[in-house]
């Protein structure tokens, strides 16, 4: 896929595809477990996150596939890693500004997406070989199939956990809230059983 | 006797109580990635926890000596991650100096303790927790290695035996690593709310 002329119509859209099914960074390259098992508490957050981790990757993905001619090879990853690090600081102060009390609850993982394995892994595989739309398409696939996975993840932990998803009571109410789901081994067993999910799914279509 | 209390609390509490992986998440990628065998797991995790304890109390100079005094706190996450990959830079190439079978081993794993986010997390934690000694910076650092040291080790001990255990297809692999990572925190929560 990475060969492919920029010119040949389709790609775009196969890139975007790529991200959301066939290519997905979580349930298929199982990159990015971290952010993906820790703000996957509440549907907000994790929204929030895979917001946040959409614009780095745009950004980042932009100047890497700007900057890919001048790249020299061992100093590739350090370049990277460094362009990524300004764009989370800018997320971060962003958040801080206007969206204090989420900052909060996010704490670290924001900043943790430097080391945020998707974003490095699309540069290195994406952006430094191909041109800038196919780089910016791949961005936008990738995140939205991030921040797609995080929302499922979170919105069968907040549903299990609380009975209720963006405050509104959905669950009957006889429903026995599960407190375990809130906590880390929820994170854990969820995207364990919803892999095994996935397996099954892919198999079939084949 | 007060210090070397707080000392002692603090140290018990990142290796046990406050895992970085069976807690905060942090470092999962490698925890899920190298922990098929046991001696691969251990050499990983020393090499991790040598890592960590150098970018902690760098990091921790870095910011109380450099950053704050001068009020660059907005270049903080890019100055970490400076130290951070130079200080795996050092690691490699004493490694592959000194050690050259295990370096061998590592292969790509060792560059991308680089991207370990036990270790930033790590370094990200003692600055959000305010710690204001060097010394508890350094110990903190040092505990959080030996922690995931030890998280990865009982991963790996767990699935060298369940290699001979009947898992249903389609959870093998990833899937039934990610369930037994459950269950594993679920068994270290008792230990939540020991130490403050």
């Amino acid at each position: 896929m990475a060969n492919k002329s920029p010119s040949q119509p389709g790609i775009y859209k196969q890139t975007l595809l790529a991200g959301l099914w066939r290519e997905n960074p979580v349930f298929r390259l199982l990159l990015g477990m971290c952010p993906t098992l820790a703000v996957t508490a509440a549907v907000k957050p994790a929204l929030t996150m895979g917001l946040c981790v959409i614009f780095v990757l745009l950004c980042s993905n932009i100047v890497v596939c700007l900057i890919r001619n001048l790249l020299k090879p061992h100093l590739r990853i350090l370049m990277f890693t460094l362009t990524i690090a300004t764009f989370v600081t800018i997320a971060d102060l962003f958040l801080k500004a206007f969206a204090a009390r989420m900052s909060e609850t996010l704490g670290p993982y924001v900043p943790l997406i430097i080391v945020n394995c998707i974003i490095i892994c699309r540069a290195e595989a994406c952006a430094s070989k191909n041109g800038l739309f196919v780089s910016i398409v791949d961005a936008l696939g990738m995140g939205l199939g991030f921040t797609l996975t995080l929302c499922i993840l979170a919105g069968i932990r907040e549903v299990l956990a609380t009975g209720r998803i963006f405050e509104v009571a959905i669950m009957p109410d006889a429903f026995v809230p599960w407190a375990a789901m809130s906590m880390p081994v929820g994170a854990f067993i969820t995207l364990g059983l919803l892999l095994g999910l996935v397996n099954i799914i892919s198999k079939k279509k084949n | 006797m007060d210090t070397l209390n707080i000392l002692l609390m603090g140290f018990i509490s990142i290796v046990i109580v406050n895992n970085l992986v069976l807690t905060k998440f942090l470092g999962i990628c490698p925890y899920l990635g190298v922990s098929g065998r046991i001696d691969m797991a251990f050499g990983m995790g020393l090499a991790v926890t040598f890592v960590v304890t150098l970018s902690g109390t760098l990091t921790w100079l870095l910011d109380h000596l450099i950053l704050i005094p001068m009020n660059l706190e907005v270049t903080r996450y890019v100055c970490f991650i400076l130290v951070i990959a130079g200080a795996v830079q050092l690691v490699e190439m004493y490694i592959r100096k000194f050690f050259p079978t295990l370096y061998e081993s590592f292969g790509i794993f060792l560059p991308l303790i680089t991207t370990n986010c036990a270790i930033l997390g790590l370094c990200l934690f003692i600055n959000l927790w305010g710690i204001n000694n060097l010394l508890e910076a350094a110990v903190l650092s040092f505990g959080a290695g030996i922690g995931f040291t030890m998280a990865i080790c009982i991963m790996a001990g767990i699935r060298e035996n369940l290699n001979l255990a009947d898992v249903p297809k389609c959870l093998r692999g990833a899937p039934i690593t990610l369930i037994t990572a459950g269950l594993l925190t679920l068994a270290f929560m008792g230990f939540a709310g020991m130490i403050k």
